[in-house]
Protein backbone atom coordinates (compact mmCIF):
# COMPACT_ATOMS: atom_id res chain seq x y z
CA UNK A 1 0.00 0.00 0.00
CA UNK A 2 2.58 2.41 -0.02
CA UNK A 3 3.39 4.45 -3.00
CA UNK A 4 5.54 3.81 -5.64
CA UNK A 5 8.44 6.24 -5.04
CA UNK A 6 8.74 8.78 -7.28
CA UNK A 7 11.34 10.91 -8.46
CA UNK A 8 11.05 14.23 -7.38
CA UNK A 9 9.19 16.61 -9.73
CA UNK A 10 11.91 18.18 -12.09
CA UNK A 11 9.29 20.74 -12.76
CA UNK A 12 9.24 21.71 -8.88
CA UNK A 13 10.10 25.20 -8.35
CA UNK A 14 10.25 25.23 -4.64
CA UNK A 15 10.39 29.43 -4.65
CA UNK A 16 12.00 31.42 -2.26
CA UNK A 17 9.15 32.56 -0.43
CA UNK A 18 9.22 36.58 0.33
CA UNK A 19 5.90 36.47 1.83
CA UNK A 20 6.67 36.02 5.52
CA UNK A 21 4.72 33.32 7.70
CA UNK A 22 1.37 34.41 9.19
CA UNK A 23 3.27 34.39 13.23
CA UNK A 24 5.53 32.60 13.35
CA UNK A 25 8.27 35.48 14.08
CA UNK A 26 10.04 32.82 15.90
CA UNK A 27 13.10 33.61 14.14
CA UNK A 28 14.55 30.31 13.94
CA UNK A 29 12.38 28.75 11.63
CA UNK A 30 11.19 31.65 9.65
CA UNK A 31 14.09 32.73 6.35
CA UNK A 32 15.98 29.79 7.98
CA UNK A 33 17.42 26.92 6.09
CA UNK A 34 17.81 27.00 2.56
CA UNK A 35 16.19 28.91 -0.82
CA UNK A 36 14.92 26.29 -2.10
CA UNK A 37 13.00 24.84 1.43
CA UNK A 38 9.25 24.70 1.31
CA UNK A 39 6.88 26.17 3.91
CA UNK A 40 5.96 23.28 5.95
CA UNK A 41 3.86 23.93 8.96
CA UNK A 42 2.24 20.59 8.60
CA UNK A 43 3.58 17.11 9.43
CA UNK A 44 0.89 15.26 10.92
CA UNK A 45 -0.34 11.91 9.81
CA UNK A 46 -3.24 12.38 12.29
CA UNK A 47 -5.47 14.87 12.88
CA UNK A 48 -6.93 13.41 16.76
CA UNK A 49 -7.88 16.95 18.24
CA UNK A 50 -7.72 20.42 17.94
CA UNK A 51 -6.11 21.08 21.62
CA UNK A 52 -2.64 19.31 20.15
CA UNK A 53 -2.56 21.35 17.34
CA UNK A 54 -0.73 24.83 17.09
CA UNK A 55 -1.70 27.88 15.18
CA UNK A 56 0.73 27.67 12.99
CA UNK A 57 -0.66 24.32 11.83
CA UNK A 58 -4.93 25.76 11.92
CA UNK A 59 -3.40 28.55 9.88
CA UNK A 60 -1.74 26.49 7.28
CA UNK A 61 -5.07 23.99 7.30
CA UNK A 62 -7.71 27.31 6.95
CA UNK A 63 -5.20 28.22 3.92
CA UNK A 64 -5.65 25.25 2.43
CA UNK A 65 -8.68 25.03 3.25
CA UNK A 66 -9.30 28.53 1.08
CA UNK A 67 -7.91 27.12 -1.80
CA UNK A 68 -9.96 24.23 -1.61
CA UNK A 69 -13.10 26.22 -1.43
CA UNK A 70 -12.49 27.44 -4.69
CA UNK A 71 -12.47 23.88 -5.81
CA UNK A 72 -16.15 23.51 -4.82
CA UNK A 73 -16.96 26.20 -7.32
CA UNK A 74 -15.88 24.47 -10.55
CA UNK A 75 -17.86 22.88 -12.86
CA UNK A 76 -16.16 19.91 -12.22
CA UNK A 77 -15.76 19.72 -8.66
CA UNK A 78 -12.71 17.62 -8.33
CA UNK A 79 -9.22 17.56 -8.18
CA UNK A 80 -6.87 14.68 -9.16
CA UNK A 81 -4.77 15.39 -5.47
CA UNK A 82 -5.52 11.97 -3.72
CA UNK A 83 -6.06 9.54 -6.79
CA UNK A 84 -5.56 5.86 -5.84
CA UNK A 85 -6.06 6.71 -2.32
CA UNK A 86 -8.17 4.51 -0.17
CA UNK A 87 -10.46 6.38 2.54
CA UNK A 88 -12.48 4.45 4.96
CA UNK A 89 -15.11 5.80 7.13
CA UNK A 90 -15.21 3.76 9.67
CA UNK A 91 -18.53 4.54 12.09
CA UNK A 92 -19.42 2.87 15.33
CA UNK A 93 -22.03 5.60 15.69
CA UNK A 94 -25.08 7.18 13.76
CA UNK A 95 -24.10 9.73 11.47
CA UNK A 96 -25.37 11.39 8.40
CA UNK A 97 -24.07 14.63 7.62
CA UNK A 98 -20.75 14.33 8.90
CA UNK A 99 -19.94 10.89 7.01
CA UNK A 100 -21.30 12.84 4.01
CA UNK A 101 -18.67 15.76 4.27
CA UNK A 102 -16.04 13.41 4.94
CA UNK A 103 -17.34 11.35 1.66
CA UNK A 104 -17.56 14.20 -0.75
CA UNK A 105 -14.38 15.75 0.59
CA UNK A 106 -12.59 12.67 -0.30
CA UNK A 107 -14.39 12.18 -3.63
CA UNK A 108 -13.39 15.93 -4.94
CA UNK A 109 -10.14 14.91 -3.97
CA UNK A 110 -10.66 12.23 -6.52
CA UNK A 111 -9.77 9.03 -3.66
CA UNK A 112 -11.90 6.06 -3.61
CA UNK A 113 -14.06 5.75 -0.70
CA UNK A 114 -15.79 2.63 1.38
CA UNK A 115 -18.35 3.10 3.76
CA UNK A 116 -18.28 0.92 7.21
CA UNK A 117 -21.06 0.55 9.40
CA UNK A 118 -20.33 -0.22 12.55
CA UNK A 119 -23.34 -0.46 14.00
CA UNK A 120 -24.81 -3.40 11.49
CA UNK A 121 -21.34 -5.49 11.01
CA UNK A 122 -18.97 -7.84 11.82
CA UNK A 123 -19.32 -5.63 15.39
CA UNK A 124 -22.05 -6.97 16.03
CA UNK A 125 -20.03 -10.39 15.79
CA UNK A 126 -17.92 -9.23 18.34
CA UNK A 127 -14.96 -8.04 16.11
CA UNK A 128 -12.67 -5.33 17.88
CA UNK A 129 -12.30 -2.28 16.81
CA UNK A 130 -8.61 -3.33 15.83
CA UNK A 131 -9.33 -6.55 14.50
CA UNK A 132 -11.96 -4.39 12.32
CA UNK A 133 -9.56 -1.95 11.25
CA UNK A 134 -6.78 -4.35 10.84
CA UNK A 135 -9.15 -5.91 8.33
CA UNK A 136 -10.21 -3.41 6.55
CA UNK A 137 -6.19 -1.85 6.07
CA UNK A 138 -5.17 -5.08 4.80
CA UNK A 139 -7.80 -4.14 1.90
CA UNK A 140 -5.13 -1.13 0.88
CA UNK A 141 -7.13 1.38 2.43
CA UNK A 142 -4.73 4.90 2.98
CA UNK A 143 -7.06 6.55 5.57
CA UNK A 144 -9.17 5.85 8.10
CA UNK A 145 -12.02 8.37 9.46
CA UNK A 146 -13.27 7.80 12.66
CA UNK A 147 -16.12 7.91 14.73
CA UNK A 148 -16.20 5.68 18.16
CA UNK A 149 -17.99 6.20 21.45
CA UNK A 150 -15.12 5.61 23.36
CA UNK A 151 -12.95 8.75 24.00
CA UNK A 152 -9.31 8.18 22.90
CA UNK A 153 -10.34 5.33 19.97
CA UNK A 154 -8.76 6.93 17.07
CA UNK A 155 -5.65 7.59 19.24
CA UNK A 156 -5.40 4.14 20.06
CA UNK A 157 -6.04 2.85 16.68
CA UNK A 158 -3.64 5.80 15.44
CA UNK A 159 -0.64 4.20 17.07
CA UNK A 160 -1.45 0.40 15.61
CA UNK A 161 -1.78 0.74 12.36
CA UNK A 162 -0.23 2.04 9.23
CA UNK A 163 -3.00 4.02 7.86
CA UNK A 164 -3.41 8.11 8.70
CA UNK A 165 -6.65 8.63 11.08
CA UNK A 166 -8.90 11.37 11.41
CA UNK A 167 -11.33 11.48 14.64
CA UNK A 168 -14.71 12.05 13.22
CA UNK A 169 -15.77 12.30 16.77
CA UNK A 170 -14.75 10.10 19.96
CA UNK A 171 -17.14 10.23 22.35
CA UNK A 172 -17.19 13.28 24.43
CA UNK A 173 -13.53 14.10 23.94
CA UNK A 174 -12.87 15.61 20.58
CA UNK A 175 -14.78 16.63 17.32
CA UNK A 176 -11.49 18.12 15.48
CA UNK A 177 -12.91 18.56 12.23
CA UNK A 178 -16.07 20.50 13.40
CA UNK A 179 -13.90 22.68 15.57
CA UNK A 180 -12.06 23.84 12.83
CA UNK A 181 -14.74 24.52 10.56
CA UNK A 182 -16.67 26.72 13.45
CA UNK A 183 -13.04 28.95 13.85
CA UNK A 184 -12.84 28.76 9.74
CA UNK A 185 -16.54 30.40 9.90
CA UNK A 186 -16.32 32.53 12.80
CA UNK A 187 -12.80 33.87 11.31
CA UNK A 188 -14.27 33.96 7.55
CA UNK A 189 -17.38 36.21 9.07
CA UNK A 190 -15.82 38.23 11.38
CA UNK A 191 -12.34 38.68 10.45
CA UNK A 192 -10.66 37.46 13.41
CA UNK A 193 -11.50 36.10 16.76
CA UNK A 194 -8.89 38.12 18.54
CA UNK A 195 -10.29 39.21 21.65
CA UNK A 196 -14.09 37.68 20.85
CA UNK A 197 -16.45 37.04 23.48
CA UNK A 198 -18.00 33.28 22.28
CA UNK A 199 -20.62 31.74 24.37
CA UNK A 200 -21.05 27.90 23.85
CA UNK A 201 -24.60 27.29 24.76
CA UNK A 202 -26.27 23.60 25.85
CA UNK A 203 -25.07 20.61 26.77
CA UNK A 204 -21.37 21.09 27.35
CA UNK A 205 -20.62 18.10 29.56
CA UNK A 206 -21.60 15.72 26.93
CA UNK A 207 -20.48 17.33 24.19
CA UNK A 208 -17.46 17.11 22.07
CA UNK A 209 -18.03 19.88 19.42
CA UNK A 210 -18.08 22.10 22.98
CA UNK A 211 -14.33 20.92 23.92
CA UNK A 212 -12.87 21.15 20.16
CA UNK A 213 -14.77 24.19 20.23
CA UNK A 214 -13.34 25.96 23.29
CA UNK A 215 -9.84 24.66 22.12
CA UNK A 216 -10.16 26.08 18.46
CA UNK A 217 -11.52 29.49 19.60
CA UNK A 218 -9.19 30.01 22.92
CA UNK A 219 -5.62 29.02 20.42
CA UNK A 220 -6.85 31.99 18.29
CA UNK A 221 -7.49 34.45 20.94
CA UNK A 222 -11.15 34.63 21.72
CA UNK A 223 -12.84 34.40 25.35
CA UNK A 224 -15.07 31.67 25.89
CA UNK A 225 -17.72 31.20 27.70
CA UNK A 226 -19.48 28.04 28.33
CA UNK A 227 -23.38 28.25 28.97
CA UNK A 228 -26.10 26.09 30.47
CA UNK A 229 -27.72 24.77 33.17
CA UNK A 230 -25.64 23.55 36.03
CA UNK A 231 -25.88 19.70 35.66
CA UNK A 232 -24.57 19.91 31.60
CA UNK A 233 -21.58 22.53 32.51
CA UNK A 234 -19.05 21.32 34.54
CA UNK A 235 -16.95 23.88 36.35
CA UNK A 236 -13.66 22.54 36.50
CA UNK A 237 -13.32 23.52 32.80
CA UNK A 238 -12.95 26.88 34.11
CA UNK A 239 -9.44 25.74 35.07
CA UNK A 240 -8.48 25.66 31.65
CA UNK A 241 -9.09 29.54 30.97
CA UNK A 242 -12.50 29.59 30.27
CA UNK A 243 -15.87 31.47 31.84
CA UNK A 244 -18.93 29.26 33.16
CA UNK A 245 -22.51 30.99 33.29
CA UNK A 246 -25.72 29.58 34.30
CA UNK A 247 -27.71 32.36 32.34
CA UNK A 248 -28.01 32.83 28.88
CA UNK A 249 -30.02 35.83 29.11
CA UNK A 250 -27.14 37.12 31.83
CA UNK A 251 -23.86 36.79 28.87
CA UNK A 252 -26.35 37.71 25.95
CA UNK A 253 -26.11 41.27 25.65
CA UNK A 254 -22.28 40.94 25.42
CA UNK A 255 -21.20 38.22 22.81
CA UNK A 256 -20.14 38.62 19.52
CA UNK A 257 -20.99 34.49 18.92
CA UNK A 258 -23.63 32.12 19.98
CA UNK A 259 -22.27 28.45 19.19
CA UNK A 260 -25.51 26.28 19.95
CA UNK A 261 -25.26 22.85 20.59
CA UNK A 262 -27.78 19.86 19.85
CA UNK A 263 -29.76 18.87 23.07
CA UNK A 264 -30.19 15.27 22.98
CA UNK A 265 -33.83 14.41 24.88
CA UNK A 266 -32.17 11.32 26.20
CA UNK A 267 -30.16 13.16 28.79
CA UNK A 268 -33.16 14.27 29.76
CA UNK A 269 -34.79 11.29 30.73
CA UNK A 270 -31.28 10.71 32.91
CA UNK A 271 -32.62 13.35 34.69
CA UNK A 272 -30.39 16.30 33.84
CA UNK A 273 -32.81 18.91 33.22
CA UNK A 274 -36.50 18.94 33.67
CA UNK A 275 -37.78 19.13 30.51
CA UNK A 276 -37.66 19.92 27.00
CA UNK A 277 -39.65 23.47 27.69
CA UNK A 278 -37.96 24.15 30.25
CA UNK A 279 -34.59 24.16 28.73
CA UNK A 280 -35.88 25.67 25.53
CA UNK A 281 -37.18 28.60 27.93
CA UNK A 282 -33.79 29.43 29.45
CA UNK A 283 -31.35 28.71 26.90
CA UNK A 284 -33.27 28.59 23.64
CA UNK A 285 -32.25 30.94 21.31
CA UNK A 286 -35.34 33.06 20.05
CA UNK A 287 -36.48 36.09 18.18
CA UNK A 288 -37.06 37.82 21.35
CA UNK A 289 -33.37 36.69 22.50
CA UNK A 290 -32.01 38.05 19.37
CA UNK A 291 -33.07 41.78 20.23
CA UNK A 292 -31.72 41.81 23.41
CA UNK A 293 -28.34 40.27 21.33
CA UNK A 294 -25.76 42.45 19.96
CA UNK A 295 -27.09 43.10 16.47
CA UNK A 296 -24.10 41.79 14.76
CA UNK A 297 -24.11 38.55 16.68
CA UNK A 298 -23.21 35.32 14.80
CA UNK A 299 -25.22 32.23 15.25
CA UNK A 300 -23.56 28.72 14.90
CA UNK A 301 -25.03 25.62 15.06
CA UNK A 302 -23.15 22.11 14.19
CA UNK A 303 -26.81 20.39 13.25
CA UNK A 304 -28.87 18.88 12.68
CA UNK A 305 -30.73 21.22 14.49
CA UNK A 306 -33.92 20.77 16.94
CA UNK A 307 -36.40 23.46 15.78
CA UNK A 308 -37.88 24.96 18.20
CA UNK A 309 -35.74 23.41 21.88
CA UNK A 310 -32.38 24.98 20.86
CA UNK A 311 -33.22 27.65 18.08
CA UNK A 312 -36.24 28.51 16.69
CA UNK A 313 -36.74 28.55 12.80
CA UNK A 314 -36.68 32.39 12.72
CA UNK A 315 -33.44 32.86 14.28
CA UNK A 316 -32.11 29.83 12.53
CA UNK A 317 -33.19 30.79 8.83
CA UNK A 318 -32.26 34.21 10.03
CA UNK A 319 -29.80 36.84 8.18
CA UNK A 320 -27.47 35.96 11.64
CA UNK A 321 -27.23 32.76 11.15
CA UNK A 322 -24.04 31.06 9.55
CA UNK A 323 -25.19 27.62 9.73
CA UNK A 324 -25.34 26.57 6.35
CA UNK A 325 -21.64 28.29 5.49
CA UNK A 326 -20.58 25.89 8.32
CA UNK A 327 -22.11 22.96 6.41
CA UNK A 328 -19.99 24.35 2.94
CA UNK A 329 -16.96 25.25 4.76
CA UNK A 330 -17.00 22.00 6.63
CA UNK A 331 -16.20 20.23 3.01
CA UNK A 332 -13.21 22.14 2.42
CA UNK A 333 -11.96 22.41 5.85
CA UNK A 334 -12.19 18.49 5.74
CA UNK A 335 -10.85 18.32 2.11
CA UNK A 336 -7.98 20.57 3.69
CA UNK A 337 -7.37 17.50 6.78
CA UNK A 338 -7.30 14.53 4.37
CA UNK A 339 -5.07 16.19 2.31
CA UNK A 340 -2.48 17.61 4.50
CA UNK A 341 -2.50 14.31 7.00
CA UNK A 342 -1.88 12.05 3.41
CA UNK A 343 1.26 13.99 2.84
CA UNK A 344 2.46 13.89 6.98
CA UNK A 345 5.44 12.22 8.09
CA UNK A 346 5.35 8.12 8.55
CA UNK B 1 24.80 26.40 -3.61
CA UNK B 2 25.73 28.89 -6.36
CA UNK B 3 23.82 31.19 -8.85
CA UNK B 4 24.92 31.93 -11.68
CA UNK B 5 23.35 35.17 -13.91
CA UNK B 6 22.58 34.14 -17.19
CA UNK B 7 20.70 37.28 -18.38
CA UNK B 8 21.14 40.04 -16.23
CA UNK B 9 18.68 43.01 -16.04
CA UNK B 10 18.84 44.93 -19.18
CA UNK B 11 19.12 41.88 -21.48
CA UNK B 12 16.07 40.19 -19.63
CA UNK B 13 14.03 43.20 -20.18
CA UNK B 14 14.79 43.23 -23.98
CA UNK B 15 14.01 39.23 -23.98
CA UNK B 16 10.76 39.94 -22.47
CA UNK B 17 9.84 42.50 -24.38
CA UNK B 18 10.62 40.34 -27.25
CA UNK B 19 8.74 37.58 -26.24
CA UNK B 20 5.39 40.11 -25.17
CA UNK B 21 5.46 41.08 -28.37
CA UNK B 22 5.38 38.03 -30.30
CA UNK B 23 2.52 36.71 -27.82
CA UNK B 24 0.39 40.39 -28.53
CA UNK B 25 0.87 39.87 -31.95
CA UNK B 26 -0.26 36.28 -31.59
CA UNK B 27 -3.67 37.36 -29.59
CA UNK B 28 -4.24 40.19 -31.69
CA UNK B 29 -4.10 38.52 -34.88
CA UNK B 30 -6.99 37.20 -33.03
CA UNK B 31 -9.12 40.57 -33.98
CA UNK B 32 -8.44 40.15 -37.60
CA UNK B 33 -9.15 36.24 -38.01
CA UNK B 34 -12.21 37.19 -36.28
CA UNK B 35 -12.93 39.56 -39.08
CA UNK B 36 -12.38 36.70 -41.65
CA UNK B 37 -14.80 34.60 -39.72
CA UNK B 38 -11.89 32.99 -37.77
CA UNK B 39 -11.05 32.19 -34.22
CA UNK B 40 -13.46 33.15 -31.32
CA UNK B 41 -12.11 35.15 -28.72
CA UNK B 42 -8.70 35.03 -26.35
CA UNK B 43 -7.98 34.38 -22.94
CA UNK B 44 -4.65 34.60 -21.03
CA UNK B 45 -3.74 32.13 -17.96
CA UNK B 46 -0.83 31.88 -16.46
CA UNK B 47 0.38 29.37 -14.22
CA UNK B 48 1.24 29.91 -10.58
CA UNK B 49 3.73 31.82 -9.24
CA UNK B 50 5.73 33.41 -11.89
CA UNK B 51 3.91 32.56 -15.11
CA UNK B 52 0.81 34.70 -13.94
CA UNK B 53 3.21 38.11 -12.87
CA UNK B 54 4.59 37.42 -16.97
CA UNK B 55 0.50 37.24 -17.85
CA UNK B 56 -0.48 39.86 -16.05
CA UNK B 57 2.48 42.38 -17.88
CA UNK B 58 1.43 40.87 -21.23
CA UNK B 59 -2.18 42.37 -20.57
CA UNK B 60 -0.95 45.57 -19.54
CA UNK B 61 1.54 45.84 -22.24
CA UNK B 62 -2.07 45.06 -24.61
CA UNK B 63 -4.21 47.35 -23.11
CA UNK B 64 -1.37 50.20 -23.05
CA UNK B 65 -0.98 49.64 -26.94
CA UNK B 66 -4.40 50.34 -27.48
CA UNK B 67 -4.98 46.71 -27.81
CA UNK B 68 -8.82 44.92 -26.20
CA UNK B 69 -8.46 44.32 -22.05
CA UNK B 70 -8.31 40.56 -22.46
CA UNK B 71 -9.92 38.53 -19.66
CA UNK B 72 -7.28 36.48 -17.53
CA UNK B 73 -6.78 33.51 -15.30
CA UNK B 74 -4.56 31.85 -12.88
CA UNK B 75 -3.26 28.22 -12.55
CA UNK B 76 -2.01 26.76 -9.56
CA UNK B 77 -1.45 23.07 -10.38
CA UNK B 78 -0.61 21.56 -7.11
CA UNK B 79 -3.46 19.55 -7.01
CA UNK B 80 -2.64 18.31 -10.52
CA UNK B 81 0.91 17.10 -9.97
CA UNK B 82 2.07 13.57 -10.67
CA UNK B 83 4.76 12.81 -7.85
CA UNK B 84 2.50 13.45 -4.73
CA UNK B 85 3.75 11.07 -2.64
CA UNK B 86 3.12 10.94 1.55
CA UNK B 87 7.15 10.69 1.91
CA UNK B 88 7.22 14.35 -0.22
CA UNK B 89 5.85 18.13 1.44
CA UNK B 90 3.01 19.32 0.55
CA UNK B 91 3.11 22.96 -1.09
CA UNK B 92 1.11 25.46 -0.02
CA UNK B 93 -2.02 24.96 -2.32
CA UNK B 94 -3.38 27.97 -3.33
CA UNK B 95 -6.75 29.11 -5.11
CA UNK B 96 -6.95 28.38 -9.16
CA UNK B 97 -9.30 31.38 -10.90
CA UNK B 98 -9.84 31.87 -14.04
CA UNK B 99 -12.63 34.75 -14.45
CA UNK B 100 -13.72 33.93 -18.09
CA UNK B 101 -15.57 30.99 -19.66
CA UNK B 102 -13.32 28.84 -20.96
CA UNK B 103 -15.33 27.06 -23.21
CA UNK B 104 -14.98 27.43 -26.51
CA UNK B 105 -12.56 30.05 -25.70
CA UNK B 106 -8.72 30.37 -27.24
CA UNK B 107 -6.50 30.38 -24.17
CA UNK B 108 -3.20 31.68 -24.32
CA UNK B 109 -1.00 29.86 -21.84
CA UNK B 110 1.77 31.11 -19.92
CA UNK B 111 4.77 29.82 -17.87
CA UNK B 112 8.12 31.30 -17.11
CA UNK B 113 10.03 27.93 -17.37
CA UNK B 114 9.57 25.45 -19.73
CA UNK B 115 11.74 22.25 -18.11
CA UNK B 116 9.82 18.71 -18.45
CA UNK B 117 6.90 19.37 -19.72
CA UNK B 118 5.26 18.10 -16.63
CA UNK B 119 3.67 21.19 -15.36
CA UNK B 120 1.91 21.79 -18.33
CA UNK B 121 0.48 18.51 -18.71
CA UNK B 122 -0.67 19.29 -15.16
CA UNK B 123 -2.05 22.81 -16.38
CA UNK B 124 -3.80 21.39 -19.57
CA UNK B 125 -5.48 18.78 -17.29
CA UNK B 126 -6.77 21.47 -14.91
CA UNK B 127 -8.13 23.90 -17.77
CA UNK B 128 -9.73 20.51 -18.83
CA UNK B 129 -12.25 20.52 -15.45
CA UNK B 130 -12.37 23.82 -16.08
CA UNK B 131 -14.43 23.37 -19.20
CA UNK B 132 -13.09 22.67 -22.94
CA UNK B 133 -11.29 25.63 -24.99
CA UNK B 134 -11.78 25.97 -28.56
CA UNK B 135 -7.43 25.65 -28.49
CA UNK B 136 -4.68 25.90 -26.04
CA UNK B 137 -1.45 28.27 -27.29
CA UNK B 138 1.63 27.94 -24.95
CA UNK B 139 4.03 30.34 -24.64
CA UNK B 140 7.50 30.11 -21.66
CA UNK B 141 9.91 32.17 -21.47
CA UNK B 142 12.47 30.04 -20.72
CA UNK B 143 12.98 26.97 -22.69
CA UNK B 144 15.16 24.36 -21.51
CA UNK B 145 14.92 21.62 -24.33
CA UNK B 146 14.70 18.91 -21.84
CA UNK B 147 11.24 17.00 -22.13
CA UNK B 148 9.97 14.10 -20.71
CA UNK B 149 6.46 14.51 -22.44
CA UNK B 150 5.45 14.90 -26.41
CA UNK B 151 4.34 18.54 -24.64
CA UNK B 152 5.81 21.63 -26.86
CA UNK B 153 5.37 25.45 -26.45
CA UNK B 154 4.00 27.29 -29.45
CA UNK B 155 6.12 30.57 -28.13
CA UNK B 156 9.86 30.90 -26.54
CA UNK B 157 11.48 33.78 -25.29
CA UNK B 158 14.74 32.42 -25.46
CA UNK B 159 16.23 28.98 -25.19
CA UNK B 160 18.90 28.43 -22.34
CA UNK B 161 20.54 25.13 -22.18
CA UNK B 162 21.83 24.28 -18.59
CA UNK B 163 22.91 20.67 -17.15
CA UNK B 164 20.31 18.84 -15.46
CA UNK B 165 21.40 19.50 -11.86
CA UNK B 166 20.72 23.11 -12.38
CA UNK B 167 17.84 24.92 -11.29
CA UNK B 168 17.14 27.65 -14.19
CA UNK B 169 14.66 30.87 -12.48
CA UNK B 170 13.18 33.75 -14.17
CA UNK B 171 13.44 36.13 -11.39
CA UNK B 172 10.62 39.08 -11.94
CA UNK B 173 11.03 42.64 -10.06
CA UNK B 174 7.45 41.79 -8.38
CA UNK B 175 8.29 39.21 -6.66
CA UNK B 176 12.22 39.24 -6.54
CA UNK B 177 13.07 42.69 -6.77
CA UNK B 178 14.25 42.83 -9.96
CA UNK B 179 14.29 40.98 -13.65
CA UNK B 180 17.09 38.55 -13.95
CA UNK B 181 17.79 34.68 -15.30
CA UNK B 182 20.10 32.55 -13.29
CA UNK B 183 21.08 28.88 -12.80
CA UNK B 184 21.32 27.74 -9.44
CA UNK B 185 23.48 24.75 -8.91
CA UNK B 186 21.37 22.14 -6.10
CA UNK B 187 24.63 20.49 -4.56
CA UNK B 188 23.66 17.31 -3.27
CA UNK B 189 20.79 17.09 -5.39
CA UNK B 190 18.16 16.84 -2.66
Amino acid sequence: MTPPSREPHPDSRPNPRPEVVAGAATGASAGAGAPGDERRPWRRRHLLDVASLSREEIEFLFETARSFREVSTRSVKKVPALRGRVVVNLFYEPSTRTRISFTLAAQRLSADVVDFNGETSSVKKGETLLDTARNIIAMGVDTVVLRHPAPGAPQFLSERVQACVINAGDGAHAHPTQGLLDLFTVIDKLGSVENKRIAIVGDIRHSRVARSDMWAFLRFGAKVVLVGPPTLVPSSLRDIGVDVSYSLDEVLPEVDVLCLLRIQSERQEQGLFPSLEEYSRLFGLNSERMRRARPDVLVLHPGPINRGIEITPEVADGPRSAILEQVTNGLAVRMAALYLTAGGDA
Amino acid sequence: MSDTIIFNAAETSRLLDKFFHELAARVRGGDAARHAGGEGPWGIVGIHRRGDLLAERLQHRIRDEGGPALPSGVLDITLYRDDFTPARPQPTVRPSQIEFDIDGANVLLVDDVFFTGRTIRAALTQLADFGRPRRVVLGVFIDRKMRELPIHPDHVGVVVERPRNERVQLRLAELDGRDEVVAIREDGGR
